[in-house]
């Protein structure tokens, strides 16, 4: 069997000197929407920083398309085709949207514009506003030019923690619509994310995550359709 | 006819000495608020690397003049301000690399950074003392005026004069052409963009793959050559005196605080502001008022000259009061 294009296995680490991940395993396959769920503190933002080098780990090991990645620090795996869209704080507010995007491809040495384009076709609504300062825009309207400034590096695996924290529900709806868009591309998706149910129906795997490691996983569906998982999780 | 030598009085004493202030202030804000905005920290030393590489730039105009080279009727000085930038930002490389990168690296509060750069001044300060001393110094050579004062009054057949000295348009011309430079760089480079973004949100600059030392180096780079200029042209128009430079450290402070820490229009604007009511406050109006028909017995000046400090004072504490972001919204670390 061919190995998963991520493959993080037997995470084990923390910040401090207690480990907050125990033996987590994450894996996505090319365009798969992964989605990570868990009670309050179970190390699912944890987990997701992990794999991209946030945190160091004692055990266990990240590999991206075969290549092990484990030793890398987040910029380096930027440039192995990583890209991620952290919580808060993931636009630069006193920028224009273009400006935001363009430096989302500053490491890229050669023509992003077509990049930007396509960025652009998939949210028409920041597209309009390009000239205008990326933290004067709504929070639905800031998400997507977070989730554009990541897709400039031309990621392979695009990481996403809590893309819909404090937007609404229409304009959550319209942001999952966009990242199955994305998914569709072949761009594999890794998200954490608290509207559990909804992530769960766009999801072709699921983790549910307990306390640092893997409680169930199974289909987005699956994990939907279990009565254990549906009482323990998402609320009956 | 009246009115007339009222407006050119007004020219003369306040608004063309304020605006070449205000300019001279603005550079200065500018370097300031760069620092701030990127490196996180008051620069108490800004004020001391304006008289350091003013000193500097002196050092090479003497060396100039030995060799037998001028400008005509500029200043020599402009020709030795890009040696002295050079040479003062080598300085200003080493104190980061020796001081304040150690804190950077470890992450430390703003204020620890601003004691550290106290500290950095008081060597500055020094180190400029023993290297020209502690006179008064001029080092304007070439014309002194564009305009005289005898010249005007034979032009216009007014009774006021108006000067216009070589020095506050060149202090017009450099700071209008070092702005347009940096609001280009900041706008347009690559470069420019990296260091906003760096300012903006250091961890996705991180992320985004900008290299956070390099950003680092040019903001060093660029509020050096802006206080060099600064100091150089204020010495040019006034004189040169290592004290003074210490002492225009508050209106400099006051006007990048007024326009809003962080905010590069916001300086040049503060500058201005800073400088005009520093102007307008201790400038006798009796002149003036007299043109226009109010004849007073008393001198018409609000606040004698030796505490016009005390202008730049209230100014802050009355926008800290009702503004404390500034009138361009800057920034609170």
């Amino acid at each position: 069997m061919s190995q998963p294009y991520l493959s993080a296995t037997a995470m084990r680490g923390g910040y401090g000197k207690a480990d907050i991940l125990n033996g987590c395993t994450l894996t996505v396959d090319q365009g798969q929407i992964a989605v990570i769920v868990g009670p309050n503190g179970a190390g699912k933002s944890t987990a997701m920083k992990a794999v991209f080098g946030m945190l160091n780990l004692r055990e266990g090991a990240v590999t991206l398309g075969g290549e092990d990645i484990t030793r890398l620090t987040p910029q380096e795996r930027v440039h192995k085709g990583m890209g991620f869209v952290p919580q808060t704080h993931n636009i630069f507010p006193t920028m224009t949207v273009e400006e935001n995007l363009e430096m989302g491809a500053y490491i890229r040495g050669d023509d992003y514009r077509e990049t930007m384009e396509q960025v652009y076709h998939l949210f028409p609504a920041v597209a309009d506003k390009r000239r205008q300062n990326a933290g004067e825009l709504s929070g639905g309207q800031r998400q997507q030019v977070a989730v554009g400034r990541a897709l400039m590096t031309k990621p392979r695996l695009l990481m996403l923690d809590e893309p819909t924290a404090g937007v609404s529900p229409i304009v959550m709806d319209e942001l999952f619509d966009r990242i199955i868009e994305v998914a569709r591309t072949g761009i594999s998706i890794l998200m954490v994310e608290q509207n559990a149910r909804q992530a769960l129906e766009i999801a072709d795997i699921g983790y549910v995550l307990v306390q640092g490691a893997n409680r169930y996983t199974d289909s987005g569906k699956a994990l939907m359709a279990d009565p254990e998982v549906r009482r323990t999780f998402l609320g009956g | 006819m009246d009115f007339l030598n009222a407006i050119v009085a007004l020219l003369n004493f306040v608004v063309i000495p304020a605006a070449a202030y205000g300019a001279q202030l603005a550079l200065g804000a500018l370097g300031v608020t760069l620092i701030y905005g990127i490196l996180r920290f008051s620069n108490f030393a800004h004020g001391d690397t304006m008289a350091f590489g003013t000193a500097l730039v002196i050092i090479v105009t003497w060396g100039l003049q030995a060799l037998g080279i001028s400008l005509g009727p500029l200043p020599t000085a402009l020709l030795a301000l890009p040696i002295g930038i050079a040479l003062c930002s080598a300085f200003v490389l080493g104190t980061d690399r020796v001081v304040y990168r150690f804190y950077r690296k470890k992450k430390s509060e703003p204020i620890i950074l601003v004691m550290a750069s106290v500290g950095v001044m008081f060597v500055m300060n020094g180190v400029t003392r023993l290297l020209i001393g502690v006179d008064e110094i001029r080092f304007d050579d070439g014309a002194r005026f564009l305009i005289a004062v005898q010249d005007f009054k034979t032009w216009t057949g007014l009774n006021e004069g108006l000067a216009l000295r070589v020095s506050q348009v060149i202090t017009f011309v450099v700071t209008a052409l070092a702005c347009w430079a940096l609001f280009r760089f900041l706008n347009r480079s690559r470069a420019g963009k990296a260091m906003r973004a760096y300012a903006d949100n250091e961890d996705l600059a991180l992320l985004s793959g900008i290299d956070p030392e390099r950003v680092v180096r040019l903001t060093w780079i660029i509020a050096t050559a802006l206080a060099v200029t600064a100091g150089t042209l204020y010495g040019l128009d006034k004189s040169f005196k290592a004290f003074n430079y210490f002492q225009i450290l508050l209106p400099i402070f006051a006007a990048a605080i007024v326009g809003g820490l962080g905010n590069p229009l916001g300086a040049v604007a503060g500058g201005f502001i800073v400088a005009f009511s520093e102007v307008a406050v201790t400038y006798p109006w009796k002149k003036v008022a007299a043109y226009l028909g109010f004849q007073s017995d008393g001198l018409l000046q609000l606040l004698s000259t030796e505490y016009k400090f005390a202008v730049s004072f209230v100014i802050l504490i009355i926008v800290l009061l009702f503004r404390p972001t500034g009138l361009f919204r800057g920034k609170a670390y």
